[in-house]
């Protein structure tokens, strides 16, 4: 027997919904209560709480760490829009065809095959002490440049790969449409095939910029003083791994919102420009 | 070869890898001539369309437009794309556009119209194919039979001299296909070449001066529509409409 003014379907989905909203609480309760209950009962929480979760030394820690994540910020800053140039840049240049070109391609190929193969922190410990070893000077000689450049060299290789990815994955109708308008294969390119692509590699893209987020901190190796940085200096001050947790905690503000802002942006995208959507 | 003929196909050859799709196809068509390409799946209709449109190469053979051989190896083809529209069985719309937007595209960045002009001649098209509301939307928010429309629209707003089309009936639901037609019949009237592949053998009847019949890659027969459905020549077309005929579709 159905309420007035609801539909079968309706009074459906709301038991339905009702039913799946209690079975998700009790569950991440019981988990939860699980955790908080047995991880104390393990032998050495005791000192892991106090040298990784020491409220004191966070709240003393807290606000340098901040400062110094701003460096994070700034050179994920500017690496960032080299990395989306320079990668769709090296996209373009393995989807081309014209003979011509070759040369091109195959630097492009070579380019991506190395920087994807080798691991970031040994592009950056290689870059990072190996070109101011040149005996270059002020301010050609900062860490901070060259761990920039080595982050920009391998991470362009991934997104090059994810652009090419996106450039492959537009039908070839689109092309036909675009080429029998007249347009050349550089505007179809330009017009047609790329801001497809780009639209479609978006979430992809945005795991690479989160990884590329958190890799700055690998720049610490080579000694600029961020925040990763900066928490083994306070962990050495105090004895303590609680700014590391600090750190964490830091980075983890920044990167939830970030992706979760993604997710928001391409389901607002698919809205505007698809019709009604399959439940 | 007729020095008249706005397209001569001479003797034109394509294969795909060691499939030969086209055998020697030798037509000549006027201006203003609307000729209808018939035959099953596999007789080389599409791929002759994209070859005119030269988005594939000939092996052999000839292609004119105007007594220009546009078929050249090595020829840039984007000067005679532009003259000549083809619009395809999937529409091949660009879902990241709107409706005006892919319109107003080729004009705008091919023959170089300001935004303004390009918009302003992309909405008269969008008036006269009867989709003025949608100007705006998204090729995904069309219907298909609308969607159909714009690639026309898109088509004609480069002021094509021959217009090609590729089964653009096949993909609607037959209650759609109807709309798409009236916009081919208003381009007969006002005296558009157009060369057409279809399966809609009523409207190649109804709308075309000739009806070629394609088979193994090769033009078996090319006559008047009249003549065509009612005294076919060759035994393959009279065994093919006969298929046709039983299938209930002629």
């Amino acid at each position: 027997m159905s309420q007035p003014g609801v539909t079968r379907r309706q009074a459906f989905e709301r038991r339905q919904k009702r039913r799946s909203v209690l079975i998700a609480f009790t569950s991440t309760v019981i988990v939860i209560g699980l955790v908080v209950a047995l991880v104390p009962q393990t032998p050495g929480w005791y000192k892991v709480k106090r040298s990784f979760f020491d409220g004191a030394v966070l709240s003393d820690t807290f606000a340098k760490l901040l400062s110094a994540f701003v460096k994070d910020i700034q050179i994920f800053l500017w690496c960032a829009p080299c990395i989306l140039i320079w990668g769709m840049t090296l996209a373009v240049c393995r989807s081309v065809r014209t003979p011509a070109l070759f040369p091109l391609r195959l630097f492009a190929a070579a380019y991506t095959d190395i920087f994807r193969g080798i691991p970031v922190i040994l592009t950056i410990l290689l870059v990072g002490f190996g070109v101011p070893g040149l005996g270059l000077h002020r301010p050609w000689n900062s860490p901070y440049l060259w761990g920039s450049v080595a982050l920009v060299l391998a991470y362009s290789s991934y997104v090059a790969e994810v652009f090419r990815a996106g450039i492959e994955s537009v039908h070839e109708s689109q092309r036909a449409g675009a080429r029998s308008l007249g347009l050349s294969s550089g505007q179809t390119l330009r017009y047609v095939i790329i801001p497809q692509a780009v639209r479609r590699v978006i979430p992809p893209l945005m795991n690479d910029f989160v990884s590329l987020q958190k890799d700055v901190a690998l720049i610490s190796l080579i000694g600029p003083i961020e925040i990763l940085r900066q928490a083994g200096i306070d962990k050495s001050k105090y004895a303590n791994f609680t700014p590391y947790v600090g750190a964490a905690i830091i980075f983890l503000l920044l990167t939830i919102p970030e992706t979760r802002f993604v997710d928001h942006l391409m389901t607002r995208e698919r809205r505007r420009t698809s019709g009604t959507a399959v439940r | 070869m007729n020095i008249e003929s706005k397209i001569s196909l001479q003797e034109v050859r394509k294969s795909f890898g060691s499939r030969h799709v086209l055998n020697g196809i030798t037509l000549d068509i006027n201006q203003s001539e609307v000729i209808a390409f018939i035959g099953s799946s596999g007789s080389g209709k599409s791929t002759l369309l994209r070859c005119v449109n030269l988005l594939e190469a000939i092996d052999d053979g000839a292609i004119l437009l105007d007594g220009i051989d546009i078929s050249e190896p090595g020829i840039n083809p984007d000067p005679f794309r532009r003259r000549i529209g083809m619009v395809f069985q999937n529409f091949n719309l660009f879902p990241h556009m709107t409706v005006l937007e892919n319109i107003a595209l080729a004009p705008r960045k091919v023959l170089g119209q300001s935004k303004n002009e390009a918009n302003d001649h992309a909405r008269e098209l969008i008036g006269r194919l009867g989709l003025s509301d949608r100007a705006d939307g998204y090729p995904d928010q069309l219907s298909g039979g609308q969607q159909q429309r714009v690639a026309i629209a898109r088509s004609l707003a480069m002021n094509p001299e021959v217009m090609l089309l590729d089964e653009i009936t096949s993909a609607l639901d037959p209650e759609l296909v109807g709309e798409v037609l009236d916009v081919v019949r208003e381009l007969k009237s006002n005296g558009m070449t157009m060369l057409l592949a279809t399966h809609e053998m009523g409207f190649a009847r109804e709308i075309s001066d000739r009806v070629c019949f394609l088979h193994q890659g090769q033009v078996l027969e090319c006559s008047p529509p009249a003549e065509f459905f009612s005294r076919p020549q060759h035994e393959r077309t009279q065994q093919f409409l006969q298929r046709v005929t039983d299938a209930g579709r002629l």
